[in-house]
């Protein structure tokens, strides 16, 4: 198989325009006559099934959710960013693009970010005219806060609930789409097949999630907006229910999968408690701004934060990377407090949290200006740990955030299998091996509302269809498969609960395929997870029915599927012998222990191709070329 | 910690429902009640039988999704906060706990803790929202909003949408869900074209879905986990009275 990322040729700040006058269009009017299917109704999957429905195609939008709003888009914090240069500090569209291919550590396509660069602005201009509540200045202008990576202020928040406010917006436009009949939206079913009709993308089948039945849905095209895999660790920052069965299934399908490996760490959440422990809560990086993170100098410090004095801490971000202080890149971030930990200074009850410290701008700008910009972080601060922020600094942990990694997507954001479009989250695309902070709420909406209206109209308008039902026999057959899995799980009737095993995997995960990679852990992971899949077939327990709001059985067939894509990630990490952004191989660093990254050998997006259950998948290469930011040693300091 | 658990049963819509009493051993003060709930259900899963069904997803309080009426208080007996929010040390070792789903005719139960929310979506879909399209919208800074209208409507915008003022309310009804986002598009300039048809579409659609009226009882203020002000139902009656006159 050929990968072709159709980047198109010219100069990068004229590529998309020309591309867009290059692609073919769908007449108004018969637009209707072609219906598209969309997973997901996150930020990414509303926008675009909003969008489809104005320009007067058929949608059918699905969801697990019961709403729209609901989507785990909705928890994001911090804010998103678009080079508006509203601060006049010298930002740029190419400022932009250079931030993000230098903080993914180049590994990601050129032309894809520089696109998602230039359609950034007319996202803020589109979410204004929604309605959202951006913060504002006293004049009344927009406002805008700095994010890790960057050196200027490019971010748009609003509070600490840019993420709610953004997906509110979207889903108010979908809304209005649902209630004219132009989107049919299907609350709480879960895709769990991709069907495919002679090698094309025509439909989906999910389970009724109320009623546990199996429906089939057929479409010209499909649209995966299903959004990230952290979950594969059991303990992550996403939302309960996030998970990869949709994209798992496409892969198995035929789809390839991007980078797989490629994890983020995210420097910044409440350290885990105890193993009642479902969940882990993120401290938005804004806080990055006007937080201050040091561990004692001693090790194994015991003192209280406040009773250690001033010259007893190492403020270690400020004295490794003067010029970016507390806001290099997440991946820098982590990997160091984790060391510091490793090497006895870390704090709390676990000692394995560092401190973030606000009594300096508690001190500059009173309490007040803070719980205007943090409060509502703050408050869920406290009621997590019953300790009081403003009083006493912020015990913080690095924690699994967000997957860089997805379905391989070319520069339509279609996969490798014609009709089949992956968009957010959930494809591999824009950010290389780190993502920066606000731009993940950027890509997810760029897709949906700019880049994919545009592209599947040329798809539509250069296919031929025929007609397919959702009787054929491609429907039938994974009907079939699917309804033999679930057969099979509910008839295991073993021993342990699949949040056993769910846990467990996540521990292999954590320790192999966490934030410190080596070829021995990976070796080990590779043995670990394949037993531990045999162990779930045999002897796992799901309760209750299968004709039945069930949720342990949805659990099931996601644990099953982390099973097997945690396999592919350990499988991912030790094929890329280099260190590059998140994914750090102990053997590959620089002396002052940096990633170390090996261009001759891996500059290149790994696409993993299904082989068949239980055998080796291939590897396919997409080579990536740096023509306008040339690869060099990231450096923040 | 320990705890005895009244938990309400039921199979699905048509089912009559009854409470059922567990017991939960050595629960972590820091767990949440969520997580105390997941102790419970694999404990239960283990014995064969089947789990109690409730909604969670983003556990900390944004989503909307969980919702339970915890010895008879929406969202349980803390302020301003929602069910997944909730941690265990907040009650006192060896209580009972009584957790039961949103009770409100326009709510219908699907299973166990689960209800049927979707008449909020019909809601939305008859006017909350501006109707623009993707695309053809003037720059951001083209419209400025001074800072406390800007402020007032992010205070509205934060409703979460988890029902929990409709289970609060003695009369069921939805008021200070769709005052929310009525005050927030009426406050903000982009949401004046359409100001008048909105708050009566909406209105009509919440009285179609059968929630009751409001009778200044506050009840749905005091459950919020947003703190959303009933002032936003003021706003919204005085919005509805302007939109008559206008009309
Ligand atoms: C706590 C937190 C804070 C964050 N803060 C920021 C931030 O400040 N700035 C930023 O840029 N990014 C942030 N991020 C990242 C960002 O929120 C996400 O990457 C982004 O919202 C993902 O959007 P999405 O539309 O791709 O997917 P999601 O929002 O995850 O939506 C997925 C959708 O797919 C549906 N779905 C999934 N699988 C199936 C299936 N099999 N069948 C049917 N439906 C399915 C779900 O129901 C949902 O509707 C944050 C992330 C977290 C965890
Ligand atoms: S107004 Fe408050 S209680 Fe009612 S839906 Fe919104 S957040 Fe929930
Ligand atoms: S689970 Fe999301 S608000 Fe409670």
């Amino acid at each position: 198989m050929k990968l072709e990322s159709k980047i198109p040729a010219g100069p990068i700040e004229k590529k998309w325009d020309d591309h867009r006058f290059n692609l073919k269009l769908v007449n108004p009017a018969n637009k209707r006559k072609y219906t598209i299917i969309v997973v997901g109704t996150g930020l990414a999957g509303a926008s675009a099934a909003a969008s489809f429905g104005e320009l007067g195609y058929n949608v059918l939008a699905f969801s697990y959710h019961e709403s729209p709003r609901r989507a785990h888009s909705i928890a994001a914090q911090g804010g998103i960013n678009a080079p508006k240069n509203y601060a006049n500090d010298g930002d740029s569209i190419y400022r932009l693009f250079y931030d993000t291919v230098k903080g993914g550590d180049y590994r990601a396509r050129e032309a894809n970010v520089y696109r998602l660069a230039q359609v950034s602005n007319s996202i803020i201009d589109q979410c204004v005219a929604q309605g959202v509540p951006f913060a504002r200045d006293y004049a009344g202008y927009l406002d805008n806060r700095s994010f890790g990576g960057a050196q200027v202020s490019r971010t748009f928040y609003a509070r600490s609930q840019t993420g709610q406010q953004l997906l509110l917006g979207a889903y108010s436009a979908l809304s209005r789409q649902i209630g004219e009949g132009q989107v049919k939206f299907f609350s709480r079913r879960e895709m769990v097949d991709l069907v495919l009709v002679d090698g094309m993308a025509r439909g989906i089948v999910v389970r009724n999630l109320v009623t546990g039945e199996l429906e089939s849905y057929a479409a010209d095209a499909v649209v995966l907006a299903t959004g990230g895999y952290g979950n594969v660790f059991y303990l992550s920052t996403n939302a309960k229910a996030c998970n990869a069965t949709a994209v798992w299934r496409a892969y198995k399908k035929g789809a390839l999968f991007g980078n797989p490996c490629f994890t983020q760490i995210h420097p910044t959440c409440i350290p885990v408690g105890g193993d009642y422990q479902s969940k882990l809560t993120l401290m938005s990086e804004s806080l990055r701004n006007d937080g201050r993170i040091w561990v004692p100098k001693k090790q194994g410090d015991t003192r209280k934060a406040t009773d250690i004095p001033e010259e007893e801490r190492d403020y270690y971000l400020e004295r490794l990377y003067p010029s970016f202080g507390n806001l290099v890149p997440r991946d820098v971030a982590s990997r160091r407090a984790k060391e510091m930990c490793d090497k006895g200074h870390g704090v709390g009850p676990s000692k394995m949290a560092v401190y973030l410290d606000f009594a300096d701008a508690i001190r500059r700008n009173g309490k007040a200006w803070i719980e205007e910009k943090y409060g509502n972080l703050f408050d869920m601060y406290h009621e997590i740990t019953a300790e009081d922020p403003y009083k006493t600094p912020m015990r913080i942990y690095p924690a699994v955030h967000y997957t860089m990694g997805g379905l391989w997507v070319d520069y339509n954001l279609m996969s490798n299998i014609p009709g089949l479009y992956v968009i957010g989250e959930a494809n591999f695309s824009d950010h290389g091996a780190n993502r920066l902070g606000a731009s993940a709420l950027m890509q997810g909406l760029a897709d949906g509302y700019f880049i994919i209206p545009y592209t599947i109209g040329d798809y539509l308008a250069s296919t031929k269809f025929k007609p397919v039902k959702t009787d054929d026999p491609p429907f039938r057959e994974s009907t079939k498969t699917i309804n033999d899995m679930v057969n099979k799980l509910m008839s295991i009737q073993g021993t342990r609960t699949v949040d056993d095993f769910h846990k467990d995997l996540g521990k292999i995960m954590w320790e192999y395929v966490g934030m410190g990679r080596s070829e021995k852990g990976l070796k080990k992971a590779l043995k670990f997870i394949p037993e531990l899949r045999k162990e779930f077939w045999s002897d796992v327990k799901v309760t209750g029915k299968e004709n039945d709001l069930n949720a342990e059985l949805e659990k099931a067939g996601r644990v099953a599927d982390y099973l097997e894509l945690g396999e592919l990630m350990a499988l991912d990490a030790l094929n890329r012998s280099e260190s590059c952004g998140g994914h750090f191989r102990e053997e590959h660093q620089t002396e002052e222990g940096e990633a170390k990254r090996n261009d001759k050998k891996f500059s290149y997006v790994a696409a993993w191709e299904f082989k068949g259950e239980n055998k080796k998948p291939a590897l396919q290469k997409e080579a990536l070329e740096f023509e306008y930011v040339k690869p060099s040693q990231r450096s923040y300091k | 910690m320990n705890f005895t658990l009244k938990i309400w049963r039921q199979k699905n819509r048509t089912d009559e429902g009854r409470f059922v009493e567990y017991t939960v051993k050595d629960i972590s003060p820091d767990a949440s009640l969520l997580e105390m709930l997941d102790v419970l259900n694999n404990d239960i899963v283990r014995k064969g039988e089947d789990p109690v069904a409730f909604d969670h997803d983003c556990r900390e309080g944004i989503c909307g999704s969980c919702g339970l009426v915890i010895d008879g208080r929406s969202h349980g007996p803390n302020r301003g906060i929602a069910t997944c929010e909730l941690r265990m040390r907040s009650f006192r070792d060896g209580n009972t706990i009584v957790v039961e789903p949103w009770r409100a005719k326009a709510f219908p139960i699907i299973k166990d803790l689960v209800v049927d929310r979707s008449a909020f979506e019909r809601i939305m879909q008859a006017g909350g929202y501006v109707s623009t399209k993707t695309g053809g919208v003037p720059d951001a800074n083209a419209i400025p909003i001074p800072k406390p209208v800007a402020e007032e409507a992010m205070d509205a915008a934060a409703c979460i949408g988890c029902g929990a003022c409709v289970a609060a309310c003695p009369n069921g009804s939805a008021m200070l869900f769709v005052s929310a986002k009525v005050s927030q598009l009426a406050l903000l300039p982009q949401g004046q074209v359409e100001r008048t048809e909105r708050v009566q579409r909406m209105v009509a659609r919440m009285d179609a879905e059968g929630f009751g009226n409001c009778s200044n009882n506050y009840a749905c203020e005091a459950e919020c986990p947003k703190k959303i002000s009933v002032e936003h139902i003021a706003r919204l009656n005085r919005e509805f009275i302007r939109a008559k006159v206008a009309g």
